[in-house]
């Protein structure tokens, strides 16, 4: 079994939908800039409904219940799921099957963060996502709800160009896995590491021919310069 | 087939399917934009499960999981209208969620009533008792606020009814919130907020009545208090439901009980800040009107009458449609 921070959502489609959970550190970060956020917010509005007396301390009281309750739920529907302190963490809250949070759902969540906040510092909270297999607080579980991190946008990636040359042994899948992998993450290992690396793949070759066949092979298998040798007919129909 | 030409097949309808998203994530109404969506979202589901089973790079199953990531989070996505809920809501949501779970709003008041009435009666009994309940600075603001010989009665104009109207919000509308949240922990939170909140109101009730205010007292808080009492129970009582759930979870598991009965309370958790709202505006903009006694007494009821009659009768009248028993979902 794996230990991980994976969610695994099957969807009505069939397809596999992997999430990876927020926890308690990079959120208590996000809180901490909300945080931040609101005070300041507060604190800029303060200064011009001073001049108005009672009608702007009562704008005022009326701010500060607004930016308490319903800072979060505002921005995480305006923005899916996604305050600005989440937004610059880069996380999200989605429902617990992957669909996108609803009203209700933050409401809920929101409402119920006082139980979390408990008795101080989010100590509840914390000790429930610790608890929690998939790490939410209790306002979480009560809504059904997640705090995943949301994917960075993947790197444009460069093709090298060059012959492939068949592998010497039966292919697997786990093989082909670790051979692409290989030639995806290259790029950002030194020439000593990726010569070690072919090292293990050819120990009876010296270590710059044995990565020079490393990287022949894995062209091989990513494809880039065969002809089709499947057909793909039946799959894309 | 090779990953490279297996990305060369499908990198356009890829593409296509991320403008697609964009659009989609920006606007309400995406119109024609979406007209590929569906199509497009199943043909990558089935790539997905394609570059899975076939072992091509992570690379490409990260880049195909959080596409389709995206694409479930607009598909799934909820677009209805508010406006006809909100009727629906008002017209048998709320007095149908709040007397589907009576027995914890009985429960909740009847812990305010009965501490008022204990902490009342204690204080007829030795009046200095009430500085067991209250703190001094709130006796000295209760007495300036209601004594006919202390408070200067023509100071208060509009900006004082606003500022007031703020404080409501803010301070009731927070208590209520809390005490709901509170019911999480065991509904000890809750439990304690009722208690709590009915021994003070006995507490002020019954010293100014001795120090002679009954009657400002009585007349300021007879109006707003059907709304905002009426609110605070209903808080009370949905914190006692969400606290029954973990404490005793029945067949369900427990975390499910949990959420369940936060659907349940949602609804009337709705009404209670409507409710709220409400008491704010009588409260900052009625109660402090100085009137005719008889006058406000009369309000007062008919308020009183109003919410308990909403409450009670509110969505009877149609029978609930089989399968839609949540006015708010």
């Amino acid at each position: 079994m794996r230990i991980d921070d994976q969610l695994h959502i099957d969807t009505p489609e069939g397809a596999r939908l992997s999430l990876s959970l927020a926890g308690p550190l990079p959120r208590a970060l996000a809180y901490g800039i909300d945080l931040a956020l609101r005070g300041l917010v507060l604190l800029v509005l303060s200064i011009p409904l001073m001049l108005f007396g009672g009608h702007g301390y009562g704008l005022y009281l009326l701010l500060m219940f607004l930016l308490e309750w319903f800072y979060p739920v505002f921005f995480e529907m305006l923005w899916q799921g996604r305050t600005p302190g989440k937004r610059a963490v880069k996380l999200a809250v989605v429902h617990g099957n992957g669909a996108p949070l609803t009203f209700n759902g933050s409401l809920v969540r929101n409402l119920l963060r006082t139980a979390d906040l408990f008795p101080i510092c989010y100590l509840t909270g914390f000790v429930v996502m610790l608890i929690s297999p998939r790490q939410q607080r209790l306002g979480d579980l009560a809504a059904d709800t997640l705090v995943i991190h949301l994917p960075a946008p993947p790197a444009t990636r460069v093709r090298e160009a060059g012959a492939g040359e068949a592998p010497d042994w039966p292919l697997d899948r786990e093989d082909q896995l670790v051979l692409l992998a290989f030639s995806e993450r290259a790029p950002a290992l030194s020439e000593q590491r990726q010569q070690e690396l072919a090292r293990l793949a050819y120990p009876e070759q010296p270590a710059p021919a044995a990565l020079e066949k490393l990287r022949r092979v894995a062209r091989h298998v990513l494809g880039g310069a065969d002809p089709a040798r499947e057909s793909d007919q039946g799959a894309a129909r | 087939m090779r990953q490279s030409q297996f990305e060369q097949r499908y990198r356009p309808l890829w593409e296509r399917l991320e403008a697609t998203l964009k659009t989609l994530e920006k606007t309400r109404r995406p119109g024609s934009a979406a007209a590929d969506f569906a199509g497009d979202y199943q043909s990558l589901c089935h790539q997905l499960a394609l570059a899975r089973e076939r072992g091509y790079s992570l690379a490409l199953q990260d880049y195909l999981n959080d596409l389709m990531l995206r694409a479930h989070r607009q598909l799934y996505r909820h677009r209805t209208p508010l406006l006809p809920r909100l009727a629906a809501f008002f017209a048998a949501g709320f007095p149908r969620a709040v007397r589907r779970q009576w027995r914890w709003h009985l429960i909740s008041s009847a812990a305010f009533v009965l501490s008022a009435l204990l902490v009342w009666a204690l204080i007829q009994y030795d009046p200095e008792l009430v500085h067991t309940v209250v703190g001094p600075d709130q006796v000295a603001d209760l007495e300036e606020m209601y004594h006919p010989d202390l408070r200067d009665t023509g100071a208060r104009d509009r900006a004082d009814d606003v500022m007031m109207f703020g404080y409501y919000i803010y301070n009731n509308i927070g208590i209520a919130f809390r005490t709901f949240a509170g019911g999480l922990l065991l509904g000890v939170g809750a439990l304690l907020a009722m208690l709590f909140n009915g021994s003070f109101f006995g507490a002020a009730a019954a010293h100014l009545s001795l120090a002679g205010a009954s009657q400002p007292f009585f007349t300021f808080v007879i109006a707003h208090g059907a709304p905002e009492l009426t609110a605070i129970c209903l808080a009370g009582g949905a914190g006692l439901r969400l606290g029954w759930a973990v404490l005793a979870p029945g067949s369900w598991g427990r975390v499910d009980a949990i959420r369940r009965a936060a659907r349940e309370c949602l609804p009337v958790m709705y009404g209670v800040f409507f409710l709220l709202v409400t008491a704010a505006f009588i409260e900052a903009f009625w109660s402090s009107r100085e009137l005719d006694p008889q006058i406000k007494y009369t309000v007062g009821a008919v308020c009183w009458a109003l919410v308990l009659l909403y409450l009670l009768l509110g969505g009877r009248a149609a029978a609930p449609p089989k399968g839609s028993g949540h006015g708010s979902e």
